[in-house]
């Protein structure tokens, strides 16, 4: 029960009359690596944000680090201190410096002195190689470096995992290396994380398991090199002959 | 297919054409483009050059500077004749303070230096002590101002609970009802978290420091500091049109914040609540709520309704008047801004009243400057409305001396509104400039 950071049992969700998510079974232990890939509108997205609340489900069970997501707003908020979250377009928050953006959580959520919040902002933004940005604002960087203020906010709330929502997806290609290699970095480190991308050079480098999602529904499961090389499911074989 | 190319010198950069720089490249390409632009240009500068020599000609080379009485301000026979500022310069004192008694008139002057003192720091962003200034300015500038300008002495009885009078018509039932009320509300509250079993002791110590925070201000606007107490029915001039503008101005905003947030809200009855008062206050004329706090407040309040300040009333019609559009406005700022900004924050773990305060509201209130700064302006000169419900404001004041049968004079009702309309000019283009400089000073890169 404890080993595992998440743990998510027969979970449905709807949007209107739209069955997003059917039946979606999931456990994840801890410092485990899982990488989430499958056509768009496939609720793969969705998925991973039921896990911090962004969205609702409306049924099943979702276990955070021993909590259940419930409408208690006080547990919603303990669950998020846990887990940090990295968004397709970065979400920063532009009016406020890097090192503001990085400073913020920890200073007003977790109650932490300025100077020592500061203290970890500047380390964090040094694991992400961009310490000398730290009193530029979000607007004044490229896309990759903007993703690295990203993860580094997210971390500096010592989070126990970390979602990747197609972290990679609106940079340009030459962006997406450093990226990747920050991600590798946090995974080697021991980092529990559920990442959505189609970046399949990074799965199959850090990922315990590949989850292939469609309509939905879980459809294949396994290890990155079986999941790529050996491929059992129709829809996963014709998903990967187009993607590859 | 066969063909390919390798660049192998690069191009160095070429000056541009003359057409497309200085002064001459300037005036081709915004002003003389076309046979069309050349003829607006004209008419332009002809009517341009019509218009302000028609004023400068009424203002300065046609105007009287130098007269005792309103036969000396009337033009020779035939010559269009010019504005008469002594007529101005006469009744000035007058056009800023009203009837205001002229022996206390160091009371709206201690106001008015005090006032600028901390405004102007306030509205520098390199000044220092950003804190201490607005507390100064938002919290005890208010209250330092009403005891000054009314002379304090307010009779407050108490009269929450008409039933219970232990200690007459006092400040003490006013304290002794509060304390029931306070009581009473705590007692709610710790039984209500007792059902739920959690602890309310921090809720109920806010309640009492708020009830003590009023009692407090209770008993400072009822004692008496020795001043001469003026009613504001002889308050008039610019002093009205400040005291109703920067109190509509300071309230509406906040106070529309909250409207704005409340119509945005999932709770539907708080949603339902802020769409109907916004609703109601936009949908009807500004005089009519002049009119109706006039005459529809007395019905409402049984009981010594009529005691409530005329001068009061306005303002309250006004600053609620402003605060609906002011809603508005900044619900258009709360649209703007993407979902991602709010979904960041919940991710972080930031309440509800964090992620506005930190993150939303001052991204959203940027965005929507210019339509605040519209609001306030339209604010401002919405305040000469009060005219029309017996309070004299400039406008006020500056037509009831034109009926001065000392100073009649052709042109003097023009002369009075030149004036009026300089006055309000001069802070309106301020506050429209101040909005340009603020919004450039919080420009930070291109957003997102």
């Amino acid at each position: 029960m404890t080993d595992l950071a998440v743990k998510m049992k027969n979970v449905n969700k709807w949007y209107g009359q739209f069955h997003v998510l059917r039946d979606v079974n999931l456990d994840v232990k801890k410092q485990e690596k899982i990488v989430i890939c499958g056509p768009s509108g496939s609720g793969k997205s969705t998925l991973i944000r039921c896990i911090n609340r962004l969205e609702e489900h409306q049924e099943g069970d979702i276990i955070v680090n021993g909590t259940e997501l419930t409408n208690d707003l006080k547990k919603i908020d303990e669950i998020r201190k846990d887990v940090g979250m990295v968004f397709q377009h970065f979400n920063l928050f532009p009016h406020l410096t890097i090192l503001e953006n990085c400073t913020l959580a920890p200073i007003w959520v977790k109650k932490m002195p300025k100077a020592e919040a500061e203290a970890i902002a500047m380390k964090y933004l040094e694991r992400v190689r961009i310490p000398e940005q730290a009193n530029k604002f979000p607007g004044q960087l490229s896309g990759g470096q903007q993703q690295r203020v990203a993860i580094a906010r997210s971390l500096c709330m010592n989070p126990e995992t970390m979602l990747f929502d197609e972290p990679t997806s609106a940079l340009d290609p030459e962006m997406i290396k450093e990226v990747l290699e920050v991600m590798v970095d946090l995974a080697n480190e021991g980092m529990t994380m559920l990442c959505v991308t189609h970046e399949m050079n990074f799965a199959r480098q850090v990922a315990d398991r590949v989850i292939f999602m469609d309509q939905g529904q879980i459809i294949e499961e396994n290890e990155p090199e079986a999941f790529f090389s050996n491929p059992q499911h129709e829809r996963t074989k014709l998903f990967l002959s187009q993607i590859l | 297919m066969s063909e390919y190319f390798i660049r192998s010198t690069m191009l160095d950069a070429k000056q541009a054409p003359k057409s497309n720089v200085g002064i001459v490249g300037w005036l081709q390409k915004n002003v003389f483009s076309s046979p069309l632009n050349i003829i607006l240009t004209v008419v332009g500068l002809f009517v341009s050059y019509m218009t302000i020599k028609a004023l400068a000609d009424f203002v300065f080379f046609n105007a009287v500077f130098d007269a005792t009485n309103g036969q000396e301000c009337r033009p020779a026979d035939g010559e269009p004749g010019g504005a008469c500022w002594s007529f101005i310069q006469v009744f000035f004192k007058q056009y800023v303070y009203g009837r205001y008694p002229t022996e206390e008139l160091w009371r709206p002057d201690i106001v008015f230096i005090l006032g600028a003192a901390l405004l102007i720091p306030l509205l520098i962003p390199k000044a220092p002590f950003k804190a201490v200034n607005s507390f100064l300015f938002f919290v005890i500038y208010p209250f330092l101002t009403l005891i000054l300008l009314s002379g304090g002495d307010f009779v407050i009885t108490g009269f929450f609970i008409p039933f219970i009078d232990l200690f007459g018509k006092t400040q003490g039932n006013f304290i002794f009802e509060l304390s029931i009320v306070t009581a009473l509300i705590c007692a709610a509250i710790y039984f209500f978290g007792k059902s739920v079993g959690e602890d309310m002791k921090s809720t109920m110590l806010s309640i009492v420091v708020v009830a003590v925070i009023i009692a407090v201000i209770g008993l400072m606007l009822s004692s008496n500091f020795g001043l001469e107490v003026i009613e504001t029915d002889i308050w008039g001039g610019f002093l009205v049109t400040l005291v109703v503008a920067i109190t509509g101005i300071v309230l509406s905003l906040p106070i529309g914040i909250i409207l704005a947030l409340g119509r945005q809200s999932k709770l539907p009855v708080i949603k339902f609540l802020c769409v109907v008062f916004i609703e109601f206050w936009r949908g009807v004329p500004l005089i009519t709520i002049l009119f109706m706090a006039q005459n529809m407040i007395p019905l409402f309040l049984p009981e010594g309704g009529e005691a409530v300040d005329n001068l009061l009333r306005a303002l309250i019609g006004v600053t609620l008047f402003a605060s609906a559009y002011m809603a508005e406005v900044v619900r258009g700022g709360l649209q703007a801004l993407p979902k991602g900004q709010y979904e960041g924050a919940q991710s972080l773990g930031l309440t509800y009243w964090q992620m506005m305060v930190k993150i939303i509201l001052p991204q959203a209130l940027k965005h929507v400057i210019p339509g605040i700064v519209n609001t306030f302006i339209g604010l401002f000169k919405d305040t000469t409305l009060v005219y029309i419900v017996g309070i004299f404001d400039l406008l006020g004041t500056v037509k009831a001396t034109i009926e001065n049968p000392e100073w009649i004079f052709p042109l003097q009702a023009m002369t009075g509104y030149v004036f009026v309309a300089f006055v309000f000019f001069i802070f309106c283009f301020g506050m429209s400039r101040y909005s340009i400089f603020m919004e450039r000073h919080l420009h930070t890169g291109h957003s997102r």
